[in-house]
């Protein structure tokens, strides 16, 4: 009987432990990967040790592709945010119009990104797409919505936005919900102001919840591929390529496995990094919420 | 408490030491597939009188695009099974995903698909790997090739276009045969007669009355009946596709190369000033007369603005202006008519051909099997029926162009014979073969759409270029 007792917090580990070899498996065998040459014009390859990261911290196309990664998900994250929390304020009221839009507001949630991007690469055809016809009134019926670098960028943009900014509106929604109100109560005994309200409570506490949300939006972003791949093919010029889109290209299209792998380490590395001074902040936000008085 | 601690740490230590031998196991395995290579071919194997029924009972497994030349080869799978006794399996994929499903595929280093399709361009990058069966041995051994199969009736061009030595930069039509051509495409220039009726026009000679005309039908189109048409649909994805057909014909016509090559050393050419300065024109064509969102056309686009009547002219495959000629295919069948193009200043009809091939996964178990289809489909008796019945045409046997029925087929869209008999001898594969052939042309597209944005010629294909060089060299 006591050896089974003592056996028991092994064998609870042994599924957690399984899922991290499986993490950590294929993870280890890219980052071996990346020490050598390997490519299909080269099936038995030499070491190289790190000569392909030098390459690729070398080369005018990554710091591109980097650059313009990073303009991609703040500009998508931070979007979604501000957005997102406007909603969740907004549907907060529990009125009737409110509950009908809640049940709407999770449908772009329920479409892959990649359809989202299609459906939005036909709205936005300058000739025959929706937008511009909604436009023509305007005197705004020509734009060429994707054929500028700017203009690629921001639609990809706004696509990732229509998707992903329902995800944060229900965040900050189910955070509003579990907000103590009794200080709300106070502030209105006081004859507070809405701005000064949310300013002073509503803001500070609610942003544990809203800082979640920023965080998944922007890791998720900085990992983007579909979205942009399906609209733009990372053009016009190189204006759209993202890491990823240049990691799938350097590894599959041009079959220079190893090189393309260093591409997604150095992602990950990045979003390994982001990840760390968020939650780090996370933290810190989480204990100052917390001095505010509970219901 | 202690021995249990210790425990623990011991547990922990063995099992992630468990954790890492296959790791270990892995990285000393090598990179995948394996290396059974032999150096004889299968084909050596199969010896007596040719036979049909040879590989009766056996399964063979195809991937396959979805396309108008596949549709015709499925519906006549029946007469394979009958005529062989071989069953077909097949997957079909359309063709935005099918060459990454193809590629990941025969890396993996397994035959999940004995045979499958592919382009002339594959045969560079699939071949240096030793993915790709050599049908040589196959085609010479009467033993397992029917005397009917017939190859020098295969136009000569298009059996060079799959035969490659492996080597950067040398020409086609020597070493190992990659693939069989199977159907293929010239790139020509189809227009609305409607339209050119209309506002006074005749088909471009050169390449100047050609960015003339696109022109004048953007600007004169709208407003004489035809809304919303612009002059001429051209691709323009950032993707290998865009650069290889209306493109590279035309860049060809004027004598301009992709690469030059010295000594097994190839040099980016696509920075010399007359490739600068043609560019810069072609750019300037499509800012001036071609279609909106330019740059996220592909051939389907550019394909179906023709036929819905929003292009005026479409310089790409001559398969693609057909398929929306055909009675009752769209708005402007029955308006479609076909012209070689603009002549480059030398006169010359150079054209830029794209060939579905037909090619064996060098891992297949099942070759023997695999070959008596890849001959099948290949076959006067297929593809004739195919070229008639439904829409495999642009026939890569001489005897079915000249065939009476299929004569009578095409003479109803006007220009079609015409054009392709004018280019037929000088179409060919206009690139430099080399394995970089994706990257090359990829980053080409890239730079083209740059300087459709505005951005000086010069200057793109100089960094271009110097790219390039450092990846082909």
């Amino acid at each position: 009987m006591g050896w089974r007792l003592n056996l028991r917090p092994y064998l609870l580990i042994v599924p957690a432990l399984l899922l991290t070899c499986g993490i950590l498996y294929p993870f280890g065998l890219g980052l071996y990967y990346t020490l050598f040459d390997f490519s299909a014009s080269k099936p038995q390859p030499d070491m190289v040790r790190f000569e392909n990261y030098e390459t690729v911290f070398t080369q005018e196309a990554f710091w591109n592709s980097a650059w313009v990664t990073v303009l991609y998900a703040v500009g998508a994250a931070a979007v979604e945010t501000v957005l997102g929390v406007a909603v969740a304020l907004l549907l907060h009221r529990s009125t009737i119009v409110g509950r009908v839009l809640e049940k709407i507001l999770i449908l772009p949630l329920m479409i892959a990104p990649v359809i989202a991007a299609i459906i939005w690469k036909l709205m936005l055809q300058p000739s025959v797409g929706v937008i511009n016809y909604l436009l023509r009134p305007f005197g705004l019926g020509g734009v060429q919505w994707t054929d500028t670098p700017t203009g690629a960028l921001l639609s990809s943009i706004a696509v990732d936005v229509w998707v992903y900014t329902p995800f944060v509106a229900i965040l900050a929604l189910a955070g509003l919900r579990s907000l103590p109100t009794s200080p709300f109560e106070a502030a209105a005994v006081d004859g507070a102001g809405w701005w000064y309200t949310f300013r002073r409570l509503t803001l500070p506490m609610l942003w544990p919840y809203v800082l979640v949300a920023v965080i998944f939006r922007f890791m998720d972003s900085l990992k983007v591929f579909d979205i942009i791949y399906a609209l733009t093919e990372g053009g016009p010029g190189d204006s759209t390529v993202v890491l990823q889109i240049r990691a799938y290209l350097e590894a599959i299209r041009f079959q220079r496995y190893s090189f393309g792998i260093s591409y997604t380490i150095v992602l990950w590395a990045v979003v390994y990094l982001a990840a760390m001074v968020l939650v780090k902040h996370l933290g810190k936000i989480q204990r100052k919420a917390a001095e505010v008085p509970a219901k | 408490m202690d021995m249990h601690a210790h425990d623990r740490r011991r547990f922990l230590a063995l099992t992630a030491a468990a954790a890492a031998t296959p790791l270990l196991a892995a990285c000393g395995a090598g990179f995948g597939g394996d290396d059974d290579k032999s150096d004889g071919s299968a084909a050596d194997d199969v010896t007596g009188s040719f036979d049909w029924k040879r590989e009766k009972g056996t399964t063979v497994k195809a991937l396959l695009n979805k396309h108008p030349y596949t549709d015709a080869l499925i519906a006549d799978l029946k007469s394979f099974t009958e005529k062989t006794g071989i069953k077909v399996e097949y997957d079909v994929f359309p063709e935005d995903n099918y060459f990454d499903k193809l590629t990941v595929d025969l890396s993996s280093g397994r035959a999940s698909y004995d045979v499958f399709m592919l382009g002339a361009y594959m045969v560079w990058q699939y071949g240096p790997p030793g993915w790709l069966e050599d049908l040589g041995p196959w085609m010479r051994n009467s033993s397992a090739t029917g005397a009917d199969w017939d190859q020098a009736d295969f136009f000569p061009n298009l059996l060079q276009a799959d035969q490659w030595s492996l080597k950067a930069g040398a020409p086609l039509g020597q070493g190992g045969q990659y693939a069989l051509p199977w159907g293929w495409e010239t790139n020509v220039v189809a227009y609305n007669t409607d339209v050119f009726k209309k506002l006074g026009l005749k088909p471009a000679e050169t390449f100047d009355e050609l960015r003339d005309i696109a022109r004048t039908i953007k600007q004169k189109a709208p407003g004489a009946g035809f809304d919303g048409m612009y002059g001429i649909a051209v691709r323009g994805s950032r993707s290998w596709a865009t650069i290889h057909p209306g493109f590279m014909t035309m860049y060809a016509r004027n004598g301009l190369k992709d690469f030059t090559v010295e000594g097994g050393k190839l040099t980016p050419a696509m920075n010399t000033p007359k490739a600068v300065a043609f560019t810069e024109d072609w750019a300037g064509m499509v800012k001036q007369g071609g279609p909106p969102s330019w740059t996220s056309y592909t051939w389907y686009q550019c394909s179906s603005d023709l036929g819905a009547k929003k292009a005026g002219m479409l310089f790409d495959a001559d398969t693609a202006a057909y398929f929306q000629a055909v009675e009752g295919a769209s708005p402007a069948s029955g308006k479609i008519a076909f012209h070689p193009g603009p002549k480059g200043p030398d006169g010359s009809l150079a054209t830029n051909m794209w060939i579905w091939s037909l090619g064996m996964n060098a891992k297949s178990k099942k070759k023997s099997a695999s070959w008596l289809f890849l001959q099948w489909a290949t076959g006067k008796e297929h593809l004739l029926k195919s070229a008639i019945t439904h829409n495999h045409i642009d026939p890569v046997r001489k005897s079915i162009a000249d065939d009476a029925a299929y004569k009578n087929k095409m003479n109803n869209l006007p220009g079609f014979i015409e054009t392709f008999e004018a280019v037929v001898d000088q179409t060919k594969i206009q690139f430099t073969p080399q394995a970089q052939f994706f990257d090359a042309t990829t980053s080409w597209a890239s730079a083209l759409q740059e300087i459709y944005g505005g951005q000086g010629a010069g200057s793109v294909l100089d960094g271009l270029a110097g790219d390039l060089a450092d990846k082909v060299g």
